[in-house]
């Protein structure tokens, strides 16, 4: 069932459906960026934590189109687990904007913290040969087939052979728990920066992320600003390529860089690779029916019924993350 | 049909989800995912608790909705998985 007020479906259901004007997007989001810092944020400039992906990299240029290079400050904030060549990614992002920026390693945070400590404790309860040297991550399993969403343990042992079990639900929850602190370490050090330049904080979701609850709450979701939250992620691709991004930015493929083994965002969440997703997410918004859908994408009537039941399953699963503190009575003296 | 069963899984749910002894406020037939009483992780604890409760493995093409979406289908799988055994 589509919400009231859905749009009409396309006679034809391609990727040209996601097609932008990359220019007026470009000028409309500048726009908008400004009213808000001048008018609800009342700040004087912007945040942007740059990891090396597309969408931080977008977000980041956005934000100088906005209110110029003196006014961005950039932060790249590896860990661990991080790809060097992510962090190599932002350096070259940042140098390639001209904005002032820093590296700050947060692992001695996340050591400290019990990050690392708490996670492995999880994993070694289901592969206690674990150590130091392994590698692991995570990787859903189900939702894409009809089933129910469940997940993966993979680790690679030192000598390179590789495992993988089901994780039952205590040690899922304890493994993304620890690892939810990278995320939310690296959003207390934005703020840390944001409140001592008198600047608002960027958060850096697209529509795909934002819509199915990709984000730590507390962590990566939260920001000031969401500039590209209303923006399918090839269309942020194709606002990367108009503001002529450095090449390697444009065609990173995108990764969580939150565990040790190499880890696609399709395997760790999204039922399919991001271009599909998009045109999945499109046209579930906009009343195509899975027949519509199986055709555009080459795959069976079937397996799209459970992509859409696969992106309301994750809308309702991450519904608690898009929500505010709840308040037991309204306070309407205050207009927020 | 109601027996122990169904009663043991229904309390579970209702002590752990709904915070209540009141029974009529879950049926047996009432989907737990369309009432919104679980999402996808409580469904993974609901299928912990059906493994440790009633000491079975739940294999990963047996993780459907028509076998854990209400109190009927858990029993009528904890029955079948028991009567194979």
């Amino acid at each position: 069932m589509n919400p009231p007020g859905t749009p009409t479906p396309p006679a034809i259901l391609d990727a040209r459906v996601l097609e932008i004007d990359a220019a007026a997007v470009v000028t409309q989001v500048r726009s908008r960026l400004r009213e808000i810092l001048a008018q609800d944020l009342s700040r004087r400039g912007l945040v942007v934590a740059i990891s090396g992906g597309i969408d931080s990299s977008v977000c980041a240029a956005l934000a100088v189109q906005a209110v110029g290079v003196q006014r961005v400050y950039g932060l790249l904030l590896p860990e661990r687990d991080s790809a060097g060549a992510s962090t190599a990614r932002g350096r070259e992002l940042a140098e390639h904007l001209g904005i002032r920026h820093e590296v700050f390693d947060i692992a001695p945070t996340l050591e400290a913290i019990g990050c690392y400590r708490w996670r492995d404790e999880a994993i070694r309860r289901i592969f206690p040969g674990y150590g130091p040297d392994w590698k692991s991550k995570i990787v859903i399993s189900g939702g894409a087939e009809g089933r129910l969403n469940h997940f993966q343990l993979v680790v690679q042992a030192p000598g390179g052979e590789m495992q993988q079990a089901r994780l039952g639900a205590p040690e899922y929850l304890q493994i993304v728990a620890a690892t939810s602190f990278k995320q939310r370490i690296r959003k207390t050090v934005e703020y840390f920066h944001a409140d001592r330049l008198n600047y608002a904080v960027v958060g850096t979701p697209n529509r795909l992320e934002y819509d199915q609850g990709f984000f730590v709450k507390n962590g990566d979701g939260s920001a000031d600003v969401k500039p590209i939250a209303h923006l399918y992620k090839s269309q942020v691709y194709a606002l990367a390529h108009h503001l002529r991004l450095p090449a390697d930015i444009c065609n990173a493929v995108p990764t969580t860089d939150t565990y040790s083994l190499a880890q696609g965002q399709d395997e760790f969440y999204f039922a399919l690779p991001y271009q599909q997703m998009d045109l999945a997410l499109w046209a579930h918004n906009h009343g195509c029916s899975p027949a519509q859908l199986a055709a555009a994408l080459g795959i069976g009537e079937e397996q799209a019924a459970y992509v859409y039941r696969d992106i309301e399953a994750k809308r309702r699963t991450t519904r608690y993350l898009h929500l505010k503190p709840v308040l037991l009575e309204p306070l309407p003296e205050l207009a927020v | 049909m109601s027996d122990s069963l169904h009663e043991t899984i229904r309390a579970y749910i209702l002590e752990n989800y709904l915070f209540t002894d009141d029974a009529s406020a879950l049926g047996f037939a009432d989907s737990l995912v369309g009432r919104g009483i679980v999402d996808s992780t409580g469904m993974l604890e609901i299928i912990l608790f059906v493994e440790e409760r009633f000491d079975l493995k739940v294999k990963d093409e047996e993780m459907i909705s028509e076998n854990f979406d209400s109190v009927g289908r858990i029993a009528e799988f904890v029955k079948a998985r028991q009567r194979s055994a």
